[in-house]
């Protein structure tokens, strides 16, 4: 009884301004020391789960409880935030949003300076917590000049400076590149060795199970779908049909009609057993490889020699050259201050460059000022809340045509084709708070198409969404690309380098590291690392399988997942029709 | 600040933030001559009528008061405590105005009394408040501060009801329900 | 844009050496005692001082070059406003007329007029200098707990602090959905209507708004779960405990003040010294 942390029993929850219940009925224990991942899709409650656990339900976020719950043998309801803070660290998904402090030693103390510490004894527990973490060098660093990786530890270590019994980590892996989300899993998995309970809350399956975890937790629509080991609920198949990317060494194997079993560990591509997949792998890929077909393009925009640097010294960008064709989608990867936002604010006007220029069909663009320039690139921010500054989706993307006096008659041919693009026209009076986040980015790829630039970049189009939302964007972007739009994404998601664009471009430390394909890209060991990507487990796969050549297996599997992703959408539209 | 939300105090944060980088970098001429729109009186209102008295004059009076610290070294503490009072007095007038906005509410009368308490907040801080303090503190000469008070006064006023409007305006339009909304065919 | 910020440097002098706490004090002492005063001998006095300390802080011109600028642009137009409004007060304070010339009929320049307007000139020039030290000398974080220190309440600190903090970030945010707004055509520096340029303006400030209350909502759970307002007290991991010199530097200060209030009300007997009689 004792080692029970965290017990839910017959446990609903609904919030005061919602008239639906978000948790139903749910039943589950979670014992001391164990390490829990819980995943489920977006608005599945998850993250909801997670705030009843850490007490910001309901205490923060008022609503209705129903049931039990029961966190270190405290009644949650009966209880306060601050008895909850002492027992549940919450490290969230924005580790920028949660650095406090002014520097890292101080916002490791933050928890003990509300808890009235002496401060020689506050000094002495940061230090050993930063040394935990791996940050103790790096105590006076103030929060702009951190790695994203960085700013996590710190969290990791502000939330652990407390001695809290139980660790919940909400999508630790939204914000960073792969590699560093490696590390990160390795990180928890190093702290869990201490004892701590923990509970991770993730979409991101694959990466999460880089490290040994005790069960997953499956949830959907407010309810717990399944709760055991990894290699059973991976073994079960369901997770795509809940919204949850598959591993993509399982799908591959799964393409070739394998059947996973549980024994044969499939939880991470370490231990899965292979020896039943070599020959239908080897079957399938003799049946699909070769089958490619590239197009020919005419070249379209010509970065010459750019050059830029923020302080005279110390160079972001260094003789960058890059040919962009009609018609492409492709990529732009590298780790955070690689140069990926420095290259495309200068595509776009926004700096110039300190050397090197820009060519459109070989017209030089440095002439046009910066709104004029959004006739020729335009570009779609992270965030589309940081674009959006009308209620109505009408005005919204007619605000660029507005400005440049366009007749009102024309402009509302403009924005209704728009609108039928980017399939909002039956939304069109609808005020914006009333779309979804995937709709409100289509919004803001409208209110840049309007203007009919010949090349869009978009900077992390699907950063902190779930597979669906993921594919729902991603898809849109796919029939854009085909209707002609050229698309220039700005990314760290491999899957969607992989899965969406044909070429890559990596930056790094200022330098054009590698453009190439993309699969080329995620194969290559050493251009991973350096690019703060990782190898894809395809990869691992087809060396486990004994593939003589790896990149070929990869390719082959790209391809063949296209196609079987375009024959999907084709009957779901049939459907739909 | 004593029962204050970490929420009032984070908005409060922020927006200080918010408007020292409003005050300090972005310059819209006005009509008249040497003077700009200070657009962050549009945010201070905004803040004030969302959030309070309080959170309000914090706003104005730490981000006008590190403005001046940061441009001229030193706050010219009659000013900065106007600003601050123009932000208290519409906190105090606006609370109505706030709960109705929170409710997703700005519309025809709360837009009128909004702009009311505006141009009384103003007339206090830069007809009233800045004028004494500036002859108290500093024994500036009378017609001098009285006539900079005057065009304060009416600048400020604009970019308040404005800005501080049109901010509401849209803070208003994200609270609303999605129930009742239909496609279009 | 290029942001400035509070380019706090760490150097190792007798200034950067005393607490937060007390160089607020200081500064606050002396600027009191400026404010109070339009005795120019003090005045010079305390410039003379703060000059001094400038020196000892080891502060660079080109660290407040910028700074420089605007208080000069700031005190001329002060200075030609003060005497196209008041091109008498001089006369007025002092009860004497010393003619210097005249010009343009009526308006004459006096010797009361520029002894008034230098006084207030130096007056004003006398505080940047502290100012200038407290902001480049000052941890920004022992900030926020020195204001705790003098009374200020705990969560005005903390706001405070969150200023200081999220302030570069918010500068970023505007910079880049103004950049994102310019591109589809608002642009602010036109010869727009008014109204038509504040509504412009609008269209940046309102993504800013929306993703600050985000933000927000963000930070205050973050906050919350890490039990921010447990109790009625709070300590603070940067707080410099005071030292002797610390106490020495805040008894200077007050004593300055005592004695520029001594002057006023003991030998001048008004807010003005008068060399005129």
């Amino acid at each position: 009884m004792n080692d029970e942390m965290i017990v839910f029993k017959d446990f609903g929850f609904q919030y005061f301004e919602q008239s639906e219940p978000t948790l139903h009925h749910i039943n589950l224990t979670i014992r001391k020391g164990e390490k829990i991942l819980i995943a489920g899709p977006s608005g599945s409650g998850k993250s909801t789960l997670g705030n009843c656990i850490n007490g910001l339900i309901p205490f923060a976020h008022k609503g209705k409880i129903t049931g039990s719950l029961t966190v270190a043998g405290i009644e949650t309801k009966n209880s306060s935030l601050f008895e909850l803070s002492s027992k549940v660290g919450t490290v969230l998904q924005d580790s920028d949003g949660q650095f406090i402090g002014l520097n890292v030693a101080e916002d490791i103390a933050f928890a003990l300076e509300n808890d009235c510490i002496e401060q020689k004894e506050m000094i002495e527990r940061v230090r050993k917590t930063a040394e935990m973490v791996g940050m103790d060098t790096h105590l006076a660093k103030d929060p702009h000049r951190c790695s994203g990786g960085q700013k996590q530890r710190v969290s990791l270590a502000g939330v652990m400076v407390d001695d809290v019994d139980i660790l919940l980590f909400d999508e630790p892996l939204a914000n960073l590149d792969p590699k560093t989300g490696k590390t990160a899993i390795e990180l928890i998995d190093e702290i869990a060795a201490s004892g701590k309970t923990i509970v991770i809350i993730e979409h991101r399956l694959e990466d999460v199970l880089h490290r040994h975890v005790d069960r997953i937790v499956l949830v959907n629509d407010g309810r717990i779908i399944m709760d055991d080991t990894p290699d059973n609920v991976l073994a079960a198949n369901i997770l795509t049909s809940y919204g949850i990317r598959e591993p993509l060494y399982l799908k591959a194997a799964r393409y070739a009609g394998c059947e996973i079993t549980a024994d044969m560990k499939p939880a991470s591509i370490e231990t899965i057993d292979t020896e039943k997949l070599r020959s239908p792998l080897k079957y399938w890929f003799e049946e699909n490889k070769g089958r490619y077909d590239a197009k020919e393009r005419k070249e379209m925009l010509e970065v010459k020699n750019i050059s830029f640097s923020y302080d005279g010294v110390k160079p972001t960008l260094d003789g960058i050259n890059l040919t962009i064709h009609e018609g492409e989608m492709l990529s732009i990867v590298g780790k955070n201050g690689a140069g990926k936002t420095t290259l495309s604010s200068i595509l776009c006007g926004f700096i110039k460059p300190d050397e090197g220029s820009v060519l459109m069909y070989g017209e030089d663009l440095s002439k046009y000022s910066i709104s004029e320039r959004a006739e020729y690139i335009g570009i779609v921010m992270q965030n589309p809340n940081q674009m959006i500054s009308k209620t109505m989706i009408f005005d919204e993307i007619a605000l660029g045509l507005r400005i440049r006096n366009v007749d009102e008659k024309e402009i509302e041919k403009k924005v209704d084709e728009v609108l039928k693009i980017c399939g909002l026209y039956e939304f069109r009076s609808w005020p914006i708070s009333a779309l979804s986040f995937g709709q409100k980015k289509r919004v803001t790829i409208a209110s840049i198409l309007v203007l009919n630039p010949k090349i869009l970049i978009l900077d992390e189009p699907t950063a902190g969404q779930d597979y669906y939302h993921y594919s729902e964007i991603m898809e849109f972007l796919k029939r854009l690309n085909e209707q002609g739009q050229t698309i220039i994404l700005i990314t760290h998601d491999m899957h969607l380098m992989l899965e969406y664009t044909e070429r890559a471009v990596v930056l790094s430390d200022a330098k054009l590291l590698a453009d190439e394909k993309s699969y080329q890209v995620l194969c290559d060991p050493d251009l991973t690392q350096r690019a703060n990507l990782r190898e894809t487990s395809l990869f691992e796969l087809a060396e486990k399988t004994g593939f003589s050549d790896p990149e070929a297996f990869v390719e082959c599997f790209i391809h063949y997942d296209r196609r079987m992703r375009a024959d999907e959408n084709q009957n779901v539209l049939l459907q739909s029709a | 600040m004593k029962g204050f939300s970490t929420k009032a105090i984070v908005a409060t944060g922020l927006g200080a933030a918010i408007f020292l980088v409003l005050f300090m970098y972005v310059k819209v001429p006005s009509p008249v001559p040497e003077t700009n729109l200070q657009l962050a009186y549009g945010v201070s209102a905004f803040f004030a009528a969302v959030f309070g008295p309080m959170p309000g004059f914090l706003v104005a009076f730490v981000g006008h008061a590190l403005s001046d610290f940061l441009t001229y070294g030193s706050p010219w503490w009659s000013w900065v405590f106007a600003s601050g009072v123009s932000a208290l007095v519409i906190g105090f007038g606006a609370t109505k105005i706030g709960t109705a906005v929170e409710q997703g509410r700005f519309e025809k009368s709360e837009i009128i009394s909004f702009a009311i308490y505006c141009v009384i907040a103003n007339a206090i801080a830069w007809l009233v408040v800045a004028p004494v303090l500036d002859i108290v503190l500093y024994s500036e000469p009378v017609k001098t501060v009285v006539l900079q008070g005057i065009v304060a006064w009416i600048l400020d006023s604009i970019v308040s009801i404005v800005i501080g409007g049109i901010l509401l305006k849209a803070y208003a339009s994200t609270k609303t329900g999605e129930g009742s909304l239909k496609k279009n065919g | 844009m290029k942001i400035r910020t509070f380019s706090y440097s760490q150097l190792d002098t007798f200034v950067h050496r005393l607490s937060g706490l007390s160089k607020l004090v200081c500064f606050l002492l002396l600027t009191s005692a400026i404010m109070l005063t339009y005795d120019i001998r003090i005045i010079l006095g305390i410039m003379i001082l703060s000059f001094a300390m400038m020196r000892v802080a080891k502060i660079r011109y080109s660290q407040i070059r910028l700074m420089l600028i605007y208080v000069m642009a700031f005190l001329v137009v002060n200075f030609f406003l003060t005497y196209v409004f008041e091109p008498e007060y001089g006369v007025q304070i002092y009860g004497t007329k010393h003619v210097l010339f005249s010009f343009g009929g009526s308006y004459t320049v006096t010797q009361e007029q520029l002894f008034y307007q230098f006084t207030k000139l130096f007056k004003y020039l006398s505080v940047i200098p502290l100012g200038i030290i407290f902001v480049l000398t000052t941890n920004p974080s022992e900030f926020a707990s020195s204001l705790n220190g003098v009374g200020v309440s705990y969560k005005i600190c903390t706001a405070l602090s969150l200023t200081l903090r999220y302030f570069p970030d918010v500068a970023d945010d505007y910079n880049t959905i103004a950049l994102a707004q310019q591109a589809r055509g608002v642009e602010m520096s036109s010869k727009a209507k008014m109204t038509e340029r504040l509504k412009r303006s609008a269209s940046i400030l309102i993504p800013l708004i929306m993703t600050t209350m985000d933000r927000i909502e963000l930070i205050s759970n973050a906050m919350d779960l890490r039990g921010y307002g447990k109790h009625r007290k709070r300590t603070w991991y940067a707080r410099k405990p005071l030292k002797k010199a610390d106490y020495i530097s805040m008894a200077v200060s007050l004593a300055v003040l005592v004695f520029t209030l001594y002057v006023r009300l003991c030998i001048n007997h008004s807010i003005y010294y008068n060399p005129f009689i």
